[in-house]
């Protein structure tokens, strides 16, 4: 099977923290379009994989290369390479001292200057596709959880990128914001967006993934589709983690 | 299902109960207020009964000759308050350049660099550990003449240099005190750095630095009484001189003193009306 060149390649990635090692000989290729989601105990090394892919963190060996274009030390290379990865935190990290709108606009017309109208229009069509237009004059300390993470992916959306990271967008959501948010998400999948999410979600894992990544001591240990990851486990460490994190549903 | 829209509605009913009058309570402003009479009165007593027992001799008459004169229907500028504009233009300049060298300083601290690193680090260890005074020498009498400065820019420079090196401490801990999330955020959304300072890091950063920094504006503005021993005509130059000719000792130091008092409460009060129309403008 032929496919079209990779939207992110990872080439035996490596990452220590002084001599902790929290990642090791990662390889991994996104397809354009594809789903990836990925699980693992924590620290396990998930949210420093999806780091280094934006150079929040400095990997140390192997090369990424994202959409052709390897990631390197120079700084124009890192913002051209940050400005095709969108990417959703935990705790959202909205900027409170600016309105939804402003935290929506103020990519597009910094990096691409955008004119001021259009990146408004922008910015009011992705908060209505996250079903909060209303609130875009607000600031993010008049939002719910949910509501400021919806606020979060439309922002990273704003900036029209070719590749989403998601780093446990919902761990720290009451739970009843957690649907409205993964709501989002699916439509997001269905839509075709590449996107990369780290989740302990296994419902939205099994509904959308194309491919489920297993990492553990900061190592991939099983990748593929998700009816073999969640039916057939190959490995023991993906079978414990299985059935604690399932155990309960 | 809009859970915000039904407690809104809910909230809308419940109404908080009246609040209790604080006037002459403990908390009341009146017995603060009562408090520094008390103070003010002391003081006054103190400062009379001193004067007093060495036969002082007031002449608070002479005094409004030197603030201002009107001749022939025109206001003349006294002596003390032409040193009252001096010292707001010492005072203005070297303000423009400790803010910018606090900004730079704290920058180069927080750089990557190492060489930033280390000249920043040099420059707040010298001038936090020498004397304001011979640091003032030091730029009238060497560094002056070598740059081709005068006294007035050799004293600006001298303060800016010497309140800089404060200021870049407290803008530092300013910029730190944002949270990473806050700079991984803009980073991830592809802001260069100049960008990111700017647009969400200096935004959150200063309303944690403007109480200190207005601490070390009022600072300066009683520092800038130091250049007059390089005699630049400020306020206070212009205080000791007129002393030498009028002997009137302590008519004119405590009109210098409140004139500057005047400077620094507004200073304040301006301050505090800012930061509080930040909040509300936010
Ligand atoms: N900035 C850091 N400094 C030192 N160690 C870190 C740092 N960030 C993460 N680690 C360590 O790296 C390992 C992997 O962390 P992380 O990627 O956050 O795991 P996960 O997201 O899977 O829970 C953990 O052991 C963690 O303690
Ligand atoms: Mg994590």
């Amino acid at each position: 099977m032929t496919q079209a060149n990779p939207m992110l390649e990872m080439r035996g990635v490596g990452k220590w923290f002084g001599n902790f090692c929290a990642l090791y000989d990662i390889n991994l290729d996104v397809r354009p379009g594809e789903r990836m989601v990925v699980c693992g105990p924590s620290g396990s090394g998930k949210s420093t994989m999806i780091r280094c892919i934006n150079r929040l963190e400095e990997h140390q060996a192997g090369q990424i290369v994202l959409d052709g274009v390897e990631l390197t030390e120079d700084t124009k290379n890192i913002e051209q390479i940050r400005r095709k990865v969108g990417m959703v935190f935990q705790h959202f990290n909205l900027f409170p001292h600016l309105t939804v709108l402003r935290n929506l606009t103020l990519g597009p017309m910094r990096n691409f200057k955008v004119p001021e109208k259009e990146a408004r229009e922008t910015a009011l069509h992705y908060l209505e596709r996250v079903r909060i237009a209303e609130q875009a004059s607000k600031y993010p300390s008049e939002l719910s959880g949910g509501q400021q993470q919806r606020v979060a992916i439309a922002r990273a959306l704003c900036m029209k990128p070719k590749l989403m990271l998601f780093d446990e967008p919902t761990s720290a959501l009451d739970p009843e914001m957690i649907s409205g948010v993964l709501d989002v998400m699916v439509e997001l999948a269905s839509e075709g967006m590449t996107m990369m999410c780290v989740t302990h979600e296994m419902g939205f894992a099994k509904e959308v993934a194309d491919t489920m990544v297993f990492m553990d001591e900061g190592e991939i240990v099983e990748v593929g589709p998700p009816d073999e990851f969640f039916g057939n486990p190959k490995s023991d460490r993906a079978k414990l983690f299985l059935s604690q994190i399932l155990s309960h549903h | 299902m809009d859970y915000a829209a039904q407690s809104e509605a809910a909230q809308a009913e419940r109404t908080p109960p009246a609040r209790k009058s604080t006037l002459l309570t403990r908390k009341s402003p009146l017995i603060d207020i009562a408090q520094f009479a008390v103070f003010v009165v002391a003081v006054i007593w103190l400062t009379l009964a001193g004067a007093q027992s060495m036969d002082y001799n007031w002449q608070w008459y002479r005094v409004d000759r030197y603030l201002y004169r009107v001749i022939d229907g025109e206001f003349i500028l006294g002596p003390l308050l032409q040193g009252l504009v001096v010292t707001l233009e010492i005072t203005l300049f070297s303000m423009i350049l400790t803010l910018t060298i606090s900004l730079v300083t704290a920058l180069l601290r927080l750089s990557g660099s190492v060489s930033g690193r280390l000249i920043a680090t040099v420059y707040l260890e010298a001038i936090r550990n020498t004397p304001l005074l011979v640091q003032l020498f030091l730029f009238y009498f060497v560094l002056a003449p070598i740059l081709g400065i005068d006294r007035f820019w050799a004293g600006v420079l001298c303060l800016a240099f010497f309140e800089g090196s404060f200021g870049a401490e407290i803008i530092r801990a300013g910029l730190q005190s944002v949270p990473r999330g806050q700079y991984e955020a803009g980073d991830a959304i592809g802001l260069n750095r100049l960008d990111r300072l700017r647009y969400i890091i200096l935004p959150q950063a200063v309303p944690l630095i403007l109480p200190p920094m207005t601490g070390l504006i009022i600072s300066l503005i009683k520092h800038s009484a130091i250049v007059s021993v390089i005699a630049v005509a400020e306020l206070t130059t212009q205080g000791l001189n007129i002393i030498s000719e009028t002997f009137m000792a302590f008519e004119i130091w405590f009109t210098v003193a409140a004139i500057y008092l005047a400077i620094t409460v507004s200073l304040s009060f301006f301050v505090s009306w800012l930061e509080r129309g930040a909040k509300w403008g936010r």
